[in-house]
């Protein structure tokens, strides 16, 4: 059914219509509005049976679910940004314990400096943590994947994080089609678990191994992720015979056929791209974009075939590598070892500065010329980054640099030292 | 605090920055501001020589109101951070503020800690039993049957944290509660925190207007504490599990444990005799 809504009520109702039997809640923006949203589901009796908890941290959150999924529970956390770095420790142990957990990461910078608008850098700070991560790029997009993430962690006993750009998403209202209840019945099973504490069949989870065993119990977790590399695909195919739409998958192109320029980029901003790309295409510029929707496991072999034929790759991403550079296209650069082309890495929209599609054009035309940095900072004020590096020069203790940079830019008044 | 004879005399203004609080018309976090720094000029502590420390919330901006150190950690961990800040420079008053979420929930074991160890911190929370910087969902002090949180679907159905019997219990070295409706007496008190020495814990009974509207009532409901201060922890604890959480105004609890400070010792001696110290 067709329906106005936020972005994170239409998450909580997707989740719900997937029937979690236990979430855990602590407030953090921008996720705060899912979890409300199933907290009023869950007290006017729309979904029910479900333990709704009420935690005392995000570290919490995760332990909760842990103990709920390792009782054969269906269960669901949602967060975001300094709560995904606090509960770190549970995010490991959830997936190196194989328990099935789905959670919602509503993109959002890290700090310090403070910072609650979007960017990528909570999900991709635990790229290595073993939880399949997929990237929502609409708010449809976000809802889908909550149902298709179920169904993976579940089939794989591996935990599954969806993650949607906060704000531009979880706040913004716009026409979703909701499934139908019968829909999400008809496509995620009932809930069988792989493992599970259960007094008829006593196990304990969480042994301690040595290095008798270690790499191998690591090398199954690598393995076990890979096998959604196949899994996600017919996942994908089977969602769109069920619901009537193309969702998920491992990656999505947009006019890549005869590209010479690809930008390679993951979230919301893809609709930004795509539109900047109609526009370029309109005047003859060979340019198409591959969107990444699935980053964990990361699709080496699909973006490889994506992008061979193109004369040059941008990465646009929302992340960075501090020291590096890119994170997104560190992982791009692995898939394509041994080709030739260009390859160029733009960090953009760091704690929610706009992308506009003003700086796409001039940054893909530069692009085009192969006039890039190789790292390339989208709409860096240089003149406030020179400033600070003056002041670091010329004074040992030249103070708090956010401090500092808010000063130059009069979002604080003045003060002498 | 001997050190601050100062004849320079201060005014609270001077501990107060240039930035406007962006808290709700009406939030008692104003007052408690007030109080910090006119308790600050009370004791005629030069600004330099003062910092305040906190961690992620509504009050727990207060640093960036004040004109001495501020430091804006992230949630929970202000009072470690205090704590490293206070070893590190035992010279400085040390105060720590922030909210009822931010304190005895995602840093509740820290509290604990804190107490248990008695630096010589002042810890003032500001307490609406609610997360308000996340627009109102229920905290460890929120009372079991309230529904205003979506989070909360039938109220949280379990028994509201006790911080000043939780500190008493944990070895906090000097406990109050004061009200935000009464700024003078409450610097008088934060004055009295910051003079004993180490962990100093006040409550502050702050309502928040906005996702607790309710709680505006506070001022007519809280009474001035009869009870006297006491050093018995086990009879202050006693008196507050029995109250109804709105006797204020008073100190309850004063303690003598020494604080916690490392001790640094020259080594005078020759490397034989502090063998000989250690010999087995």
């Amino acid at each position: 059914m067709l329906k106005q809504t936020e972005g994170s009520r239409a998450v909580a109702e997707a989740v719900a219509m997937c029937r979690p039997e236990v979430i855990c809640a602590y407030p953090i923006s921008p996720q705060t509005h899912i979890v409300e949203a199933l907290g009023e589901m869950v007290k006017d009796g729309t979904l029910s049976p479900c333990e709704f908890i009420n935690v005392e941290s995000e570290f919490a959150a995760m332990s909760v679910a842990i103990g709920s999924s390792a009782a054969g529970a269906r269960s669901y956390t949602a967060t975001a940004s300094q709560g995904l770095l606090f509960m770190a420790e549970a995010v490991y142990n959830a997936s190196g314990l194989g328990l099935p957990i789905v959670m919602t990461v509503a993109n959002r910078a890290i700090g310090a400096p403070i910072n609650i608008w979007n960017d990528h850098s909570d999900a991709l700070s635990q790229r290595d943590s073993g939880w399949l991560q997929l990237f929502a790029e609409t708010n449809q997009e976000a809802l889908d994947l909550h149902i298709q993430a179920f169904r993976l962690a579940e089939e794989l006993s591996l935990p599954v994080m969806v993650c949607m750009d906060g704000f531009i998403l979880t706040h913004a209202y716009e026409r979703v089609d909701m499934p139908t209840q019968a829909q999400v019945d008809a496509y995620l099973p009932k809930y069988v678990p792989r493992q599970m504490l259960d007094p008829g069949e006593p196990v304990s989870i969480g042994a301690m191994v040595g290095p008798e065993a270690f790499m191998e119990v690591r090398y199954l977790a690598h393995a076990k992720q890979m096998e959604a590399l196949e899994l996600i695909p017919s996942y994908a195919a089977e969602f769109k015979s069920v619901f009537g739409r193309d969702s998920g998958g491992l990656t999505h192109t947009y006019r890549t056929e005869d590209a010479e320029t690809i930008i390679v980029a993951m979230g919301s901003v893809l609709g930004t791209i795509k539109d900047v790309i109609d526009e370029m295409r309109e005047e003859g510029h060979k340019i198409g974009v591959l969107g990444i929707t699935l980053f964990r496991p990361f699709p080496l072999a699909r973006v490889r075939e994506s992008l061979q034929g193109a004369k040059r790759v941008v990465v646009l991403e929302k992340s960075m590598a501090v020291g590096l550079g890119g994170i997104l296209s560190t992982n791009v650069r692995m898939a394509l070892s041994g080709l030739h082309m260009h390859g160029y890495t733009v960090i953009a929209g760091l704690g929610g500065r706009a992308i506009t599609k003003k700086s796409l054009h001039g940054l893909f035309r530069q692009a085009e010329q192969d006039a890039l940095e190789p790292l390339t900072f989208l709409d860096l004020d240089w003149n406030m980054v020179n400033k600070q590096l003056e002041r670091e020069k010329a004074h040992r203790r030249s103070g708090p640099v956010a401090e500092n940079l808010l000063r130059d830019v009069g979002v604080v008044a003045a003060r002498n030292y | 605090m001997e050190s601050c004879a100062q004849t320079k005399k201060y005014a609270a203004k001077d501990y107060k920055s240039d930035l406007k609080p962006i808290w709700c018309p009406g939030c008692g976090d104003y007052t408690v501001l007030n109080a910090i720094t006119r308790a600050l000029a009370e004791l005629a502590l030069p600004p330099e020589e003062v910092a305040v420390v906190s961690g992620i919330g509504c009050s727990s901006r207060i640093p960036a109101y004040t004109s001495v150190y501020g430091f804006h950690g992230v949630h929970g961990r202000a009072l470690p951070v205090a704590t490293g800040l206070k070893l590190a420079r035992p010279e400085l008053t040390v105060l720590v503020t922030g909210g009822d979420g931010d304190g005895f929930s995602i840093g509740g074991n820290h509290f604990l800690h804190a107490c248990r160890r008695n630096v010589d911190l002042t810890y003032i929370v500001m307490d609406n039993q609610v997360y308000g910087m996340t627009k109102g969902q229920a905290s460890p002090t929120t009372a079991p049957d309230w529904e205003g949180s979506k989070l909360t679907p039938e109220g949280t159905g379990i028994n509201p944290f006790q911080p000043l019997v939780v500190g008493l219990a944990s070895g906090a070295n000097f406990v109050a509660r004061v009200s935000s409706s009464d700024p003078v007496n409450m610097a008088k008190i934060i004055v009295e925190a910051i003079r004993h020495p180490g962990f100093s814990l006040v409550q502050v009974l702050s309502p928040c207007v906005t996702f607790r509207p309710e709680q505006a009532e506070w001022r007519d409901i809280v009474r001035t504490a009869v009870v006297d201060v006491t050093d018995d922890a086990a009879r202050a604890a006693r008196r507050l599990m029995t109250d109804d959480g709105f006797n204020v105004g008073k100190v309850l609890y004063k303690g003598s444990r020494p604080p916690f400070r490392p001790e640094f010792e020259n080594t005078n001696g020759s490397v034989a005799e502090l063998e000989a110290r250690f010999a087995l």
